[in-house]
């Protein structure tokens, strides 16, 4: 590895015309893109929350629905950033070249980098805040406190966006991104809090998951979702912002390596 | 004036020399192609001027700017048609070039005032909603050079321009980039059609593993390097005329699987000799840059 390679990655405006080429894209199948942000969540939802809903008692003090609402919401803003970096940045560096388009113009591989993650966490915050909406309506949350969900969807979003791009930075193709589903993704969907508390999980379990970003997401949506404010807020933020900073440099240099060398 | 240049560019791949030792200069309205079998490193040159990546050694300088460290700025006057597509799939025509000139800073307003004349000078204008799947290579191509044209560049680097197009698609590509030489803009091409690079290139540099070994205007190139003439001969028969004649009377001779290639000054003695061979078959023509190529970069093949 090359020290020119091992810089920090250059933060510029740049990045904006890059992301409005994404946001072009999106906006050509914004519908059926936006119904399939919520059709997987809200079948969750109502599949798991009522029937399985049914046959529990409350989860600390919630009905399990409003319990779930807030996991759901999480793992898909996980899920929508992780997508984005994953397929969909793929498919612009390797298969459509759109990368190699942008870079014979007076910008960088920082700058598509940047535009890749916050473009991946806008998506995030799409998901977020259509989930949300979704939430009201049901009346699973009558807080205005839920309002800063819509913030925390953008740390969520950076942060899953970061990590997945080392990901996409790796990949030789497509199918490599399932090792990354069922090491890490569906993993931490299943001991990061979504569907049930974290103390219920064996100790050795219970370590790992304190150490996953998607259970400080969790610990800090549902919270808000019922109007209290969550406990170690910065802690929590602190975390997810640095699995993100962590990944997006990380996935950086290994983009160097793989296309500027 | 001098708008690029490359002082002893050397690049290494896993401890082979992909670049190694380029040295070249191309002058302000001028057309230069680099030529050369594939892996000779003409991808790499151009990647490496344009500041895509990173020297092992050596100094660029492109439009007076140091290359790779001010790269980002001198490609402010640079475009560039890619070997490969990488046109935007999901716009149509017009919406890839107002795009792209966002990349450069321009505003739509600005871009779409600019629009129309491109897409003329692409042949587009009927096509500017058009959807990319709707269209043929030869278009997409016309498109990609549309544009690379969106910041009026000086320069313009072009890898292998009409790789895979058809005839037709190709003259029209040699006009337009024509036209675009008697605008005064300067053009760096790859190529493997020589006749592309005689038509176009006021001179060509010939690469091969990595170095130039030949450069110069394309004539000039066929004149110092082969002989002038060529007889290619094929058919039954063959070895008997090359025992009785052909090996004689040609002044050097190349072998091509079932093909012989007399190279020579006067051809009347071997083309009076083949009269005698009704089965051999033969073309007469003059020495060409294709000739030239072969000769200083064999005939084997490369990959």
């Amino acid at each position: 590895m090359k020290q020119a390679q091992l810089r920090l990655p250059e933060l510029s405006l740049r990045f904006i015309p890059i992301w409005r080429r994404n946001l072009l894209v999106w906006k050509k199948l914004a519908i059926p893109s936006m119904l399939g942000n919520l059709a997987d969540p809200m079948l969750y939802l109502f599949g798991l929350g009522y029937g399985l809903g049914q046959l529990m008692p409350t989860v600390n003090g919630l009905p399990y629905i409003n319990y779930l609402a807030a996991g759901t919401l999480c793992y898909s803003t996980m899920n929508s950033a992780t997508f984005e970096a994953l397929y969909s940045g793929f498919s612009r560096m390797h298969v459509q070249k759109s990368w190699s388009a942008i870079l014979n113009s007076p910008n960088t591989l920082d700058d598509v980098m940047l535009a890749e993650l916050v473009w991946a966490a806008s998506k995030s915050l799409l998901s977020g805040i259509s989930i949300l909406v979704v939430i009201w309506v049901l009346g699973l949350s009558r807080s205005w406190m839920s309002l800063w969900i819509v913030l925390v969807t953008i740390v969520i979003g950076l942060c899953f966006a970061g990590m997945s791009l080392v990901v996409t930075a790796l990949s030789p193709s497509y199918d490599f991104f399932l090792y990354y589903f069922t090491l890490l993704i569906t993993p931490m969907m299943l001991v990061g809090g979504v569907f049930f508390p974290v103390v219920q999980l064996p100790h050795f379990l219970q370590v790992l998951s304190s150490i996953l970003p998607l259970t400080h997401a969790v610990a800090m949506v549902r919270p808000l979702l019922i109007g209290e404010t969550p406990a170690e807020m910065a802690l929590h933020l602190g975390i997810l912002a640095f699995y993100g900073a962590l990944g997006f440099y990380i996935s950086t240099v290994l983009m160097r390596r793989r296309l500027l060398s | 004036m001098v708008v690029l240049s490359t002082k002893n560019l050397h690049k290494m791949y896993g401890g082979r020399s992909v670049v190694a030792g380029v040295n070249f200069a191309v002058e302000s309205g001028e057309c230069v192609g680099l030529l050369g079998p594939n892996g000779a490193g003409k991808t790499t040159t151009l990647r490496l001027c344009l500041g895509l990546i990173e020297p092992d050694g050596g100094n660029i300088s492109l439009l007076d700017k140091a290359v790779p460290q001010e790269a980002r700025s001198a490609r402010r006057r640079v475009g560039v048609v890619s070997q490969t597509d990488n046109l935007d799939p999901d716009f149509t025509v017009s919406e890839n070039l107002l795009v792209y000139g966002r990349y450069f800073g321009f505003a739509d307003s600005a871009t779409s005032k600019r629009i129309p004349d491109l897409l003329e000078f692409a042949g587009l204008s009927q096509r500017a909603n058009e959807k990319m799947q709707n269209l043929s290579g030869g278009l997409k191509r016309r498109l990609a050079l549309a544009r690379a044209l969106i910041n009026d560049p000086d320069l313009l680097f072009l890898d292998e321009p009409t790789n895979g197009l058809d005839p037709q698609a190709r003259h029209l590509i040699w006009q337009r980039l024509r036209q675009l030489l008697n605008q005064k803009k300067t053009i760096v091409l790859t190529t493997h059609f020589m006749e592309e690079a005689e038509r176009l290139c006021a001179r060509v540099c010939i690469m091969d593993n990595g170095v130039i070994i030949a450069s110069g205007p394309p004539r000039e190139l066929i004149n110092q390097c082969i002989e002038p003439q060529v007889v290619e001969i094929f058919g039954e028969g063959l070895e008997s005329w090359m025992d009785q004649h052909g090996g004689k009377l040609a002044e050097r001779y190349e072998r091509a699987g079932e093909s012989v290639f007399c190279y020579m000054h006067e051809t009347e003695g071997i083309v009076a000799s083949l009269l005698a061979y009704p089965t051999l078959r033969y073309l007469h023509r003059p020495a060409n840059l294709e000739d030239v190529f072969l000769k200083l970069t064999g005939r084997e093949l490369r990959d």
